[in-house]
């Protein structure tokens, strides 16, 4: 019987011979992850619950990312919060300082294709990129995990985007998936699984993969899911095996919608201000003048991220009046990209590099701004308010679209 | 409660979790701390003016966003007794059944209703403004245990012998 990638994930999570969009099953949890921001909620709830232990200490990770450094006097008790109860309970997994959650998920070395994950934070769909059902949930739901390692679910449906071709040079996988929640508004895929097929999809590292999966939920899905290959398993340091290569969605599955795409369609474009689907192409947006830029973020803040802007900054000067704000997804891109040099070039160019975290994306630290200002970012949410005053216009784009920006202190089309 | 009424406050579409509660005002201590500042990027006057038992009603795609479950927390602390939307995003959906904060789609009473009109719900059956009927659809059995539980803090005491 034809199923979807989902349906087959969810089949042998839970030892059923299939599932179908619609039904309502109870789930086993691989991994959860946890991040400062709300953590002391989530330890609250657990407790008020009345659970006494976690249902698996080495599946849980706590992540400090949206609060590291603090920058306001009280985010220090959220680490301290943290800290206390992974002690308590006796937590193997915490990271206080080595960069984004949803970098450091799939990056140091846990989720695994085929894995159920669940985190506190609605970019969690991001571990799809390796062939994984990730989503966020909210804390009491967390709490209730943290107990019983389970939960349920609604089997999705799924919205099949099929993908063919050569992007061009000036073309990210941002733009793409820009470009498909301009298409599908940001209520488009609500309640519903993306998988991603196709060539040019094949092609893609798993950096630019986790782009994309990362800003499914901006189009409301609950999931996006690509087809683990040799680039994932290399990634994740893991055998290629039947059990991975045997999650994928059937051709004659049946699927909610199917769009498709022929790669050479892209253009590099910007979602505009406040709303992440009023998507606009570059080329007609050029010549509106920009007080910053901010290339990082779970959505783009990779080593290829920073290399792509290197490129463009090399041997140049960001505009006078322009702040350009780098900030590195990990630490371990931090060193990466420090060894490699394209920290320097982004230095010499005028960026400000800054400590691996949430930074200016979710308008804590390091660039807020004020009434009348505007910015070019690469990050995956561009609403009302998120970096500050509500007459901040924020513009997200891909490094490559940020990075030449910059150095015109304009939106230009590159 | 088989029915209640209540006064309606307007919002549009995708009214999304940043404009419900902005994330500087996340690591305030307690949901009451943080219930002055709701729908302040919007409307910053809209929480004095909430009384208990008003309504929400909304467009669609309402709680778009963070996973940040102050959103249905606050709206349920601000008294609202229900959100009534074209639709809703599914990581608030979640949150606000955990928490109690009773959701009801419909896609119908935006066109006849205006603000501060009352609106009477009739459980699990219909909406009812100016003499008008608009049918709604009951939540899932699951769902409907957790709310009746009283969110699922309550339901998993009950799960570990508590209450």
């Amino acid at each position: 019987m034809a199923q979807t990638f989902i349906e087959k994930l969810i089949a042998r999570n839970i030892g059923a011979d299939s599932v179908r969009a619609g039904n309502i099953v109870t789930v086993n949890v691989d991994w959860v992850m946890i991040h400062d921001i709300f953590i002391p909620f989530a330890a609250a709830k657990f407790e008020e619950m009345g659970f006494t232990k976690l249902w698996d200490p080495d599946r849980v990770v706590l992540i400090n990312d949206h609060l590291v450094p603090a920058s306001q006097t009280d985010d220090t008790r959220h680490l301290r919060v943290g800290n206390e109860f992974a002690e308590k309970y006796g937590m193997t997994h915490v990271h206080r300082s080595d960069g984004i959650c949803h970098q450091l998920m799939t990056e140091a070395g846990y989720v695994k294709p085929g894995d159920v994950v669940f985190g506190t934070d609605s970019h969690t769909t991001t571990y799809g990129c390796v062939g994984a059902f990730s989503t966020g949930i909210g804390y009491t739901e967390m709490a209730s995990i943290l107990g019983t390692g389970k939960l349920w679910v609604k089997v999705p449906e799924t919205i099949r985007v099929k993908i063919t071709g050569k992007l061009a040079p000036n073309v990210t996988s941002k733009d793409i998936i820009l470009t498909l929640i301009g298409d599908l508004g940001a209520d488009g895929a609500t309640y519903k699984a993306l998988e991603f097929v196709g060539d040019t999809v094949e092609d893609m590292s798993i950096a630019s993969r986790m782009t994309i999966a990362n800003m499914a939920i901006e189009a409301g899905a609950k999931c996006a899911l690509f087809r683990a290959d040799e680039k994932t398993a290399e990634y994740c340091q893991i055998p290629l095996t039947e059990k991975e290569l045997s999650l994928y969605g059937d051709e004659d599955a049946v699927y909610c919608r199917t769009i498709e795409y022929r790669a050479e369609d892209f253009v590099p474009v910007l979602a505009c201000p406040s709303q992440v689907d009023k998507i606009r192409p570059a080329k007609e947006l050029q010549d509106i003048a920009i007080d910053q830029v901010f290339i990082g973020s779970c959505t783009n803040g990779r080593l290829e991220d920073l290399m792509a802007a290197a490129e463009i900054l090399k041997g140049k000067k960001v505009a006078p009046f322009v702040k350009l704000i780098v900030t590195p997804a990990s630490r371990k891109i931090y060193q990466e990209a420090a060894a490699n040099g394209t920290l320097q070039i982004l230095a010499e160019a005028g960026a400000m590099i800054t400590h691996p975290a949430c930074g200016l994306c979710c308008g804590r630290t390091g660039g807020i701004l004020t009434d009348g200002e505007r910015i070019v970012a690469t990050n995956n949410r561009n609403f009302l308010g998120r970096m500050g005053t509500n007459k901040v216009e924020i513009y997200l784009a891909s490094p490559k679209t940020a990075a030449a920006s910059a150095v015109a202190g304009k939106i230009v089309c590159t | 409660m088989d029915q209640f009424t209540g006064t309606v406050w307007i919002l549009g579409d995708d009214i999304d979790t940043d404009i419900i509660i902005p994330t500087e005002y996340l690591a305030l201590k307690t949901v009451d701390d943080m219930k002055p500042y709701a729908f302040s990027p919007l409307r910053p006057e809209l929480a004095g003016l909430i009384k208990p038992g008003d309504m929400i009603v909304a467009g669609k795609n309402f709680g778009c966003g963070s996973s940040r479950e102050q959103a249905p927390e606050i709206i349920k602390a601000l008294g609202v007794s229900c959100v009534i939307a074209k639709s809703f995003a599914r990581i608030f959906f979640r949150n606000a059944i955990n928490n109690g904060l009773l959701l009801i789609e419909n896609d119908q009473i935006q066109k006849a209703v205006h603000e501060g009109d009352l609106l009477t719900v009739h459980t699990n059956q219909y909406l009812e403004h100016d003499g008008q009927k608009y049918p709604i659809e009951s939540l899932p059995d699951n769902l409907l245990d957790i709310l009746n539980a009283g969110g699922l803090v309550k339901a998993m005491r009950k799960l570990n012998g508590l209450d």
